[in-house]
């Protein structure tokens, strides 16, 4: 569905992605992982032509992406729903508004039909009590959940997260995880999602990737993502205490209170 | 990029767009009016101080009518209120857009397909192709008016003696190339504002420096793309 084929990108001086090569096939929630700065952003905005490769190709069906413009580009793009790491919303907008853009602009709808359709989007996010605001004056998590509506509204076969929890209380997160994962499984989408939450990797990912400085050193099902030799991944699942068994470790003490999918 | 805002201005009969359009109408003429105003009468008095301290040496001072209007109308009416314009409004502009690069919305709209051209640069561009010479009227007249004032209260030239010499003199010429002039400002500060929006680099110092760099390129244009126009219309 997704196929990086050799991409390498500079940004300023330096290599933001180098050599990376996987590919995500349809129906997947795949997973990337990585410290900050690790080229995940990055990565995700090659598979919208929002950047392109300086080396190799990004191909999104049989369309290369990163070769398109105009009409083909805008094809490939409507395939796509993306929730920005900064929600990336109109802040002249409401809420309800933002939500009901991309059906005002693209789809024929009438009025009613579109209120009908961001009420039931913001339901899906929990959001229904804020339709009427502004994004300034909503939390941060809030509007991360409101770009997420937006993402989602026009139906898309391909729905790129990045970071969809930060910001978010640990139930809220969750009900995020669950969002996600309902699509997948109801919808038949495919997703990428980028994440520094392990947790919510490891429960809604059908596959875990590990960008480490511009490389993927890493591409798994999650249950061998957690038992990979790779000395980054074993400090990555360190970090946020899972051990090999998928289970936690509190400061190497016995309680073992949450367990893995895996 | 200019090129485009125009040939997306047709989207302006969907109900959206003239929404949008009218509301950047309103922000641009009635917010920089204050400025303008007081602006527009010191130029006035200033042109009428200075030419009629001058013509008072030969006896002509009932010139300054005359003086004043035709410089107003042909230079400085479409000049100030460019320059307030693009300090104000282009400055504002760029900000606004930059914030938009820096945040993501511009790369958000283009993923839904939607113009940032004519979503965005299109409404500004009718904005203030449509406000810069209305405003520009109004600094003129505003101009004349501080010029006649300076004229009775300091040289002795009566309200109806310095109208009837500007009247007499003042072409519907310098008008129109004076109003020509306006439009084409509006078109260059909305340009630079978007242009340098949009390439703003990341953080708030991106934007300051898309800001402070539209007031700039927007201040030289103007001065060259007037003093252009001027050679032009009057060899
Ligand atoms: N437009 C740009 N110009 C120059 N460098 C850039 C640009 N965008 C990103 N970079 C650099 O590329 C690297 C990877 O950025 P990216 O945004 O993909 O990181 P990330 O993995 O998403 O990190 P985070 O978890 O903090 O979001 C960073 O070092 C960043 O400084
Ligand atoms: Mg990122």
């Amino acid at each position: 569905m997704i196929r990086f084929e050799h991409v390498k990108k500079r940004l300023g001086n330096r290599v933001v992605l180098d050599d990376v090569s996987f590919e995500i096939q349809k129906n997947e929630t795949f997973v990337i992982v990585g410290s900050s700065g690790a080229g995940k952003s990055v990565s995700l905005r090659h598979m919208i032509r929002l950047l392109t490769p300086d080396e190799g190709r990004v191909w999104i069906g049989d369309d290369v992406v990163s070769e398109a413009t105009g009409k083909d580009l805008e094809k490939i793009r409507s395939r796509f729903g993306v929730l920005f790491q900064s929600a990336a919303l109109l802040q002249w907008l409401s809420v309800a508004d933002n939500v009901g853009l991309p059906l005002q602009e693209k789809a024929r709808m009438t009025r009613a039909a579109i209120h009908t359709k961001v009420e039931e989007t913001l339901k899906m996010v929990n959001l229904e009590e804020a339709h009427d605001k502004l994004p300034a004056n909503i939390s941060g998590g809030m509007q991360k959940r409101v770009g997420l509506a937006r993402a989602i509204i026009m139906e898309p076969e391909i729905i790129l997260y990045d970071e969809p929890t930060s910001g978010l209380d640990p139930v809220t997160s969750r009900t995020i995880d669950q969002l996600i994962d309902r699509l997948r499984r109801g919808l038949g989408v495919t997703s990428v999602v980028v994440t520094h939450d392990l947790h919510s990797a490891l429960a809604i990912g059908t596959r875990i990737a590990m960008l480490h400085r511009g490389r993927m050193i890493e591409v798994s099902s999650p249950s061998e993502f957690i038992r990979s030799k790779h000395k980054e991944v074993q400090n990555f699942l360190a970090s946020q205490y899972i051990t090999k068994d998928g289970e936690w470790e509190v400061e190497k003490g016995e309680s073992k209170v949450w367990r893995s999918k895996v | 990029m200019i090129g485009e805002a125009f040939l997306s201005v047709s989207s302006i009969f969907q109900k959206r767009s003239r929404h949008e359009v009218m509301y950047q109408l309103y922000i641009t003429g009635i917010k920089s009016l204050g400025v303008i105003t007081v602006v527009a009468l010191f130029t006035g008095m200033i042109l009428a101080l200075q030419t009629g301290l001058e013509l008072r040496r030969f006896g002509q001072e009932v010139n300054i009518g005359t003086a004043v209007t035709v410089v107003m109308l042909r230079e400085m009416g479409p000049f100030m209120t460019g320059l307030i314009i693009a300090a104000s409004v282009g400055s504002a502009i760029a900000a606004q857009m930059g914030t938009m690069t820096v945040s993501e919305e511009i790369a958000a709209l283009e993923v839904m397909s939607i113009n940032p051209v004519r979503f965005l640069v299109m409404p500004r561009l009718i904005a203030l192709m449509v406000m810069m010479p209305i405003l520009t009227v109004y600094t003129n007249i505003l101009g004349a008016l501080g010029g006649a004032i300076v004229g009775s209260t300091q040289l002795g030239v009566a309200f109806t003696a310095y109208f009837d010499n500007a009247t007499l003199y003042a072409t519907n010429k310098d008008l129109y190339v004076g109003l020509c002039k306006a439009v084409l400002f509006g078109v260059i500060i909305t340009t630079v504002a978007c242009h340098q929006g949009f390439s703003a680099k990341q953080g708030a110092v991106g934007v300051g420096q898309a800001t402070r760099k539209t007031v700039i390129i927007s201040f030289l244009t103007i001065l060259t793309v007037g003093y252009m126009v001027t050679r032009l219309f009057y060899q």
